[in-house]
């Protein structure tokens, strides 16, 4: 066996399992889009009708607030965090990474254990404060997920960052406010483009968080599910993932242009 | 073992011709160095050798009276030392040297004894149970030479061995490896692009250039007699003579030469030892630089050329920047060559 | 030390967001442990809580180990040779399939649950089996096994390396086993680690393709949480987090050391 065949050799379990397993499944899944009584009009069908479209509004909305948020959170605290040396650094460090092994679902009970009726802020305020299951709850679950995705992109960012850079700013007389405007963002953000890129993504498609508090409220990843499970409408699901795929695979790559890193979206 | 190659050429898939239709011979033991400079052709032509790359169609190796044209590396027999020795990170150096004595499938005593004398001979005994990224680059360089003879190849193959060590180790190595190589009694074909090197280590050097061999003789038949103006300038940094050759006379700008012949047609070249500066000199110029090199002086000389004539100095006392000096060229140390396009 | 307003602010910001990050943990951890979360603490500390979840999840528990080991092992065979070849032969065509067996990172889980369902889910056999599930999360988990070892495997001099054994006699199969493999190990474990870890939490896909028999550690925690008190859906919680966070640190590590090797 030559040396050529022995590498595509090598390629060929990983071809036959993502044909079988991928390339297959996708393309019946769109065929199963068009199977529906509108056919392929079922695309225009998501922005006519209005239960589609608000979904599809409000899962934009929701996910553009988590990214933000997350931006502005997780930037200032990677920041601070990479650019000082103190005691129990590392014990903060590992606490903002430690939600990275949290399936949705879990962060959604923890949402709960917040907001929910017996839950911590309910105990602790006067009156009945209850947001678990409403849209306040899933931005916050969307949050818990985002935060310690955006500060490890903004960490190794912020670590590539050369300190000469501002030593050189200041010694030009750049006030430290100048610095942050003028050197450190500008250093920042491909970075922070792909981590918002990222974030975006994730809490479009996020079902787990969405499975334990949104019962009640239409986002996407919800009503791809209920379209599936109880209204039983094959096309309108299959081309709702259709679309959600195709939005977070496009910001993926988007991301992964500017950064280079791979963190899992899903959730 | 006898090496002979025809007719080797390889073109690259985008159409680069990398090595233009070559034939080599190498006698048993011998020790051939190709040189030349980057891109050259002198690489691929080893890595031809070894199997590493299939050269075109009609092109045929023979290791003695075995046609290895069609054998894949592996089944070839020969030794590789790798410009960046291309040592196995997660082996110890034993393990390392004895590698290709286990792709034999010999047993282990005979394994042990054969990597045991290996290391003796290449003085590396005290290192055998290192690990790779201990080792300093001239140990590198020495385990990779132990592990390219350890299973006795039929050809050892030696690509630029040296160059990835700083020059003042890099000179002790060069004499080491050159008395290792006979040590070993093995027909040995190593590229470089150092002439130094190249003269210091083969019993005979390859010059190539632009995908072909240009010459191929002893260090001493190529320098004294080199065919072409690129051998003359890459072996021994001959200078180009530029001026007007009538019959056995040349006319420079600071003066007129001999010559030992009729130069007509030809170029002329020297090198700067044989540019000698006493005052009773036919040429006339004037001191540009003057570089002290510990034995010598190199002094660089406008007027005489269009550009800069350079002249090693061998005595105690140089010209002074900005001096006028008078220069001799003995008619016999010109190099008279055929005239050709390009100059190096 | 930290003096300027500035650095009081940034100090401020983070310690809000580890206080919601971690606070809600801490709450699950607790509630688990505690005899009446209504009453509190001072109902007392009981593993009454945990006893009731491994009698009830005992199954779930041990359907997602396995289901990982069998993950682990699949994106090894499938994952280990191909991103040698995809080291081997760079060029469009590998940029083409690593990114096309990336899909699964960017596309969400229920819409390949949603596609493998439409192919497959006729085929009664394989639907109702733990492969099903299997199936799922390798197409998950492969982008990261793959990736991780190609990290690592560009970063040394692989060809050379290769070159070296062959002439030293060493076919292609004995060069994969004895160069390629044991140079990629660092990127193979912080790969396995990985797999193991996101294999053990995941829900997107896994919950629409499970059966009723057929319940891993996460679908069993979604079902605590719809139908079980908040002790015990805390106590399950517990025992996740018991699992999962010394493999994620486990995980970051080897993926640092991989990481710096790979620079």
């Amino acid at each position: 066996m030559t040396n050529r065949h022995f590498v595509l050799a090598c390629l060929t379990p990983l071809l036959i399992f993502s044909l079988a397993f991928l390339a297959l499944p996708l393309v019946r899944l769109f065929l199963a889009s068009g199977e529906g009584e509108a056919g392929w009009a079922i695309y225009l069908d998501i922005l006519r009708k209005p239960r589609y479209l608000e979904t599809l509004v409000l899962t934009v909305l929701v996910s553009l607030a988590t990214t933000f948020t997350a931006l502005a959170i997780s930037t200032t605290a990677g920041m601070f965090l990479s650019r000082n040396q103190f005691r129990g650094r590392g014990m903060l460090l590992s606490i903002m990474t430690l939600p990275l092994a949290f399936p949705g679902v879990v962060i959604g009970f923890l949402i709960i254990l917040l907001g929910g009726r017996q839950g911590l802020i309910n105990q602790i305020t006067p009156g009945h404060v209850v947001f678990a299951y409403s849209v306040v709850g899933l931005f916050l679950g969307y949050l818990y997920f985002s935060i310690p995705r955006v500060l490890l992109t903004v960490m190794a960012a912020a670590e590539k960052l050369d300190p000469a850079l501002e030593e050189a700013a200041r010694t030009l007389g750049a006030s430290p406010y100048r610095v942050v405007i003028d050197v450190i963002m500008p250093g920042l953000m491909p970075s922070l483009i792909a981590a918002g890129a990222i974030a975006f993504a994730t809490a479009m498609g996020a079902f787990g968080t969405a499975f334990t508090l949104a019962t009640n409220i239409d986002v996407l990843p919800m009503v791809i599910y209920t379209e599936f499970t109880l209204s039983a409408n094959i096309a309108m699901a299959a081309a709702l993932s259709i679309v959600l795929g195709i939005v977070t695979w496009i910001l993926l790559l988007i991301a992964r242009s500017l950064s280079g890193t791979t963190v899992a979206a899903g959730g | 073992m006898t090496l002979r190659l025809t007719n080797t050429a390889k073109t690259y898939p985008d159409g680069t011709r990398a090595l233009l239709p070559t034939e080599l011979e190498v006698a048993s033991g011998e020790v051939v160095s190709l040189l030349g400079p980057s891109g050259c052709g002198k690489t691929t032509l080893l890595r031809i050798i070894a199997g590493l790359e299939t050269p075109d169609p009609g092109g045929e190796i023979w290791f003695d009276t075995d046609n290895v044209t069609a054998l894949p590396v592996e089944r070839r027999n020969v030794g590789m030392v790798f410009q960046s020795y291309a040592l196995f990170p997660n082996m110890s150096v034993r393990a390392n040297i004895g590698y290709g004595l286990k792709m034999q499938k010999l047993s282990r005593p005979e394994i042990d004894a054969r990597v045991s004398e290996v290391l003796e001979m290449c003085q590396l005994e005290d290192f055998a149970h290192r690990a790779i990224t201990a080792l300093s680059g001239g140990q590198r360089q020495r385990v990779a030479l132990a592990r390219a003879i350890a299973p006795r190849p039929r050809l050892l193959l030696l690509d630029e061995p040296l160059s990835a060590l700083d020059a003042a180790l890099r000179e002790a190595l060069r004499d080491e490896l050159a008395i290792l190589l006979r040590k070993f009694e093995i027909t040995a074909i190593f590229v470089t692009h150092d002439q130094d090197e190249a003269m210091a280590i083969a019993d005979r050097v390859a010059v190539m250039s632009q995908g072909r061999i240009a010459q191929s003789g002893t260090p001493e038949e190529l320098y004294r007699n080199p065919k072409t103006s690129f051998v003359a300038g890459f072996v021994g940094n001959a200078m180009h003579l530029e001026g007007q050759v009538d019959k056995s006379t040349m006319k420079l700008q600071g003066g007129t030469l001999s010559l030992e012949r009729d130069g007509t047609g030809h170029d002329v070249y020297v090198r700067a030892e044989d540019v000698l500066i006493n005052s009773s000199g036919p040429l006339r110029g004037q001191v540009e630089s003057v570089t002290f090199l510990g034995t010598h002086y190199r002094v660089a000389i406008k007027g005489i050329v269009p550009g800069l004539l350079t002249s090693i100095f061998p005595g105690q006392k140089a010209p002074k920047v900005g001096e006028a000096v008078h220069v001799s060229i003995k008619p016999n140390t010109l190099l008279l060559l055929p005239r050709s396009g390009a100059h190096p | 030390m930290f003096r300027s307003k500035t650095k009081l602010l940034q100090l401020s910001v983070t310690l809000t967001a580890c206080a919601f990050l971690l606070i809600p943990t801490i709450m699950s951890v607790l509630a688990g442990v505690t005899a009446n979360y209504f009453q509190g603490i001072s109902s007392g500390l009981t593993f009454k809580w945990v006893y009731q979840v491994w009698e009830l999840y005992a199954d779930s528990i041990f359907l997602s180990l396995w289901i990982a080991f069998a993950c682990l092992i699949s994106t090894l065979i499938i994952g280990l040779p191909a991103a040698y070849g995809l080291a081997r032969h760079p060029g469009w065509l590998s940029r083409v399939l690593e990114e096309f067996i990336s899909l699964p990172l960017a596309v969400p889980g229920l819409a390949l649950a949603l596609a493998l369902l439409q192919l497959y889910g006729s085929m009664k056999g394989f639907r109702a089996s733990w492969t099903f599930i299997l199936v799922g999360h390798v197409l998950y988990t492969l982008p990261f096994m793959v990736r991780s070892i190609l990290a690592v495997l560009a970063a040394i001099d692989l060809k050379t390396l290769e070159e070296g054994a062959a002439s030293l006699g060493a076919s292609p199969w004995q060069r994969f086993r004895d160069i390629v493999v044991p140079n990629a190990m660092p990127g193979i474990l912080a790969g396995a680690l990985t797999v193991v870890t996101l294999s053990i939490g995941e829900f997107n896909l896994t919950w629409m393709l499970h059966t009723p028999y057929l319940k891993t550690l996460p679908v069993g925690l979604a079902d605590s949480y719809a139908s079980m008190r908040l002790e015990v859906a805390s106590a399950y919680t517990l025992v996740f987090f018991v699992l999962i966070v010394p493999l994620l640190m486990a995980m970051q590590w080897a993926s640092a050391r991989a990481q710096r090797i790979a620079q």
